[in-house]
């Protein structure tokens, strides 16, 4: 994959990556390096000296009971944000995906939020499920639910997949509409002849055909999972109560926040710094290309 | 043959309403609160219908702030967070298109590397480089700055990989043809290159400046000055302070209007706004 045709010069091409190289060097890469020689050295309480420790804060993060927890508990997340936002976001663009009247009104509605900023998304749907002064909470305690995401755990848990799963939705629907309007009517017609119920045509024709389209919104949602969920946490929960919705993102954060271990702080960077490595990777391997829009 | 029949259509029709206000309800009910009285909030009265006091209310954050948390009018919140927002889609453009230029249109050694140290920044988002880049910033003098907010984000792999994509699409008698006018690089990428990708520039405008707007953790981390705030930290700042001295009012209507300039983007640039993002995803 090259040109043909090109110019002929010696200084003119370095100075037009000059200025993205710059960028990308001093803020991308010098202190990803940072990161990864931090992790391998301890500091003492002072500051004043540091030595070098091997792989010690990486050990000290596995023997960490707080730091599994954020593991099993942020691949928790995705998976369930990843679900709930993908089948409700599937059942959509089926329904959108029929000849329809008012079919573009339809789509204008429901990819909007797509816009809307995680930590505005977190706002929202604190104020209306926010223990005592939630619109929705009234009727949650009328059902009986002890409601109150401020002290259970678990229910802060929901309340974050929730909104998050809210937030993704229109990404989904947009994707999933476009794979569906990508595949041939004439093969849906031929299950029809064949004399296929309209459920069964979807569950056999529609949802393999539809599959690449899954699998890439599956990457694309356990990296908003994992990244994007940070506002959506930071402006509801804040992590708590406790540790209850503290995802790998978050503990990074406000680990080093506290100014207290930025080794272990450091280590944690680079850990997540290899799973987006095997994410990203994972969606260039398997997704680029085999997508149809 | 695969024409529905009408009741399934109704169905449909009802699916995807429930959808819509499913999708909408949490905006609505912001809208509504932030006309209503806050006391009646606090107490857990709220109506689900609206109040009397938009334009007292939408006129005091907008010019005034709350009166208790953060004391900073939301005006002016909203004026850097749209500085930073152009700032970040422009600077992007700008530098991915000639880095673009330069990869596909000349050969010189290292060509493949810079194009290589370019592509992987995708897979350093700032989340995995938090206090280094933080540090950085700090010994350049950049905190509470506009340059602070944008420049470490301008860098862009996707862009200048879809410019890529985009510039090999593009015939090389264009680019013999221009050289028989005479034109050299400057010309040829002006005339001829920049008009041609004008679709592809606002596609990604639309979606970079939705990013840019809606940015957290970066400016959470190197603001500190109520007056460098973007109105999604200082929507943060709102809710800080303890629970019965919340605005709430105030609040929502904070949170309307973060979301009304990417909203309205997406929206009135629908098509624009889809294409980019396919683009940018591939």
């Amino acid at each position: 994959m090259q040109k043909q045709a090109i110019f002929q010069s010696k200084l003119l091409p370095y100075a037009l990556v000059a200025p993205q190289l710059a960028i990308v060097l001093i803020f991308f890469y010098w202190p990803a390096l940072q990161a990864v020689i931090q992790s391998f050295l301890l500091q003492d309480a002072f500051g004043l000296s540091t030595s070098f420790v091997w792989f010690d804060n990486y050990l000290e993060l596995l023997k960490d009971r707080a730091y599994f927890e954020a593991i099993v508990r942020t691949f928790f997340f995705s998976f369930a944000i990843a679900v709930s936002s993908l089948s409700f976001a599937l059942l959509l663009a089926v329904m959108a995906d029929k000849p329809l009247r008012g079919s573009m009104l339809y789509r204008t509605l429901l990819i909007w939020p797509y816009a809307v900023a995680p930590p505005v998304v977190g706002v929202l749907w604190i104020f209306m499920l926010h223990p005592s002064l939630g619109v929705l909470s009234r009727y949650l305690r009328a059902l009986g639910i002890d409601w109150n995401p401020m002290l259970d755990g678990d229910q802060a848990a929901a309340l974050i997949i929730l909104a998050a799963a809210w937030k993704q939705i229109s990404y989904n629907f947009l994707f999933f509409l476009a794979g569906l309007q990508s595949i041939p009517r004439s093969v849906l017609e031929a299950a029809a002849i064949d004399g296929a119920r309209p459920m069964r045509r979807f569950w056999t024709v529609t949802f393999p055909l539809l599959s690449p389209t899954i699998f890439f919104l599956l990457v694309v949602n356990i990296v908003y999972a994992f990244f994007d969920t940070f506002g959506i946490i930071d402006t509801m929960t804040r992590g708590g109560p406790g540790t209850s919705t503290v995802t790998l993102v978050y503990k990074v954060y406000s680990d080093g926040l506290l100014g207290g271990n930025l080794g272990s702080s450091a280590a944690q960077s680079v850990i997540l710094m290899i799973m987006v490595i095997v994410l990203t990777g994972i969606q260039f391997r398997f997704v680029e290309r085999k997508v149809t829009y | 043959m695969v024409e529905e029949e009408g009741f399934r259509r109704y169905v449909a029709h009802i699916i995807l309403w429930i959808g819509i206000a499913i999708v909408a309800f949490p905006v609505y009910i912001a809208i509504v609160a932030s006309t209503q009285d806050n006391a009646l909030i606090a107490n857990g009265q709220m109506s689900l219908l609206p109040g009397g006091h938009f334009l007292q209310t939408y006129y005091q954050t907008i010019f005034v702030g709350t009166s208790g948390s953060t004391r900073e009018p939301v005006g002016n919140m909203m004026l850097n967070s749209l500085v930073m927002a152009l700032l970040i889609a422009v600077g992007k453009i700008a530098i991915s298109i000639i880095s673009a230029y330069a990869i596909v249109y000349f050969r010189f050694p290292f060509r493949m590397p810079i194009f290589w140290i370019i592509f992987i920044t995708l897979m350093l988002p700032v989340e995995v480089r938090i206090y280094p880049t933080y540090k950085i910033v700090a010994d350049l003098h950049m905190l509470d700055s506009y340059a602070g907010l944008s420049l470490p984000l301008i860098a862009s792999a996707t862009a200048t990989l879809l410019f890529r994509q985009f510039f090999m699409t593009v015939p090389d008698e264009l680019l013999e043809a221009s050289r028989i006018d005479g034109a050299g690089p400057f010309r040829f990428f002006w005339d001829t290159l920049l008009p041609l990708s004008r679709t592809n520039m606002a596609a990604l405008f639309v979606i970079l400046f939705i990013l840019g707007w809606n940015q957290y953790l970066w400016p959470l981390l190197i603001t500190t000055r109520d007056d460098m705030q973007t109105i999604q930290i200082g929507i943060r700042k709102m809710i800080t302070t303890t629970d019965a001295l919340t605005e709430w009012p105030i609040v929502m209507a904070t949170a309307v209007l973060a979301m009304l300039p990417p909203v309205f983007v997406v929206v009135v640039m629908q098509k624009l706004f889809v294409r980019g993002l396919v683009e940018t995803e591939k």
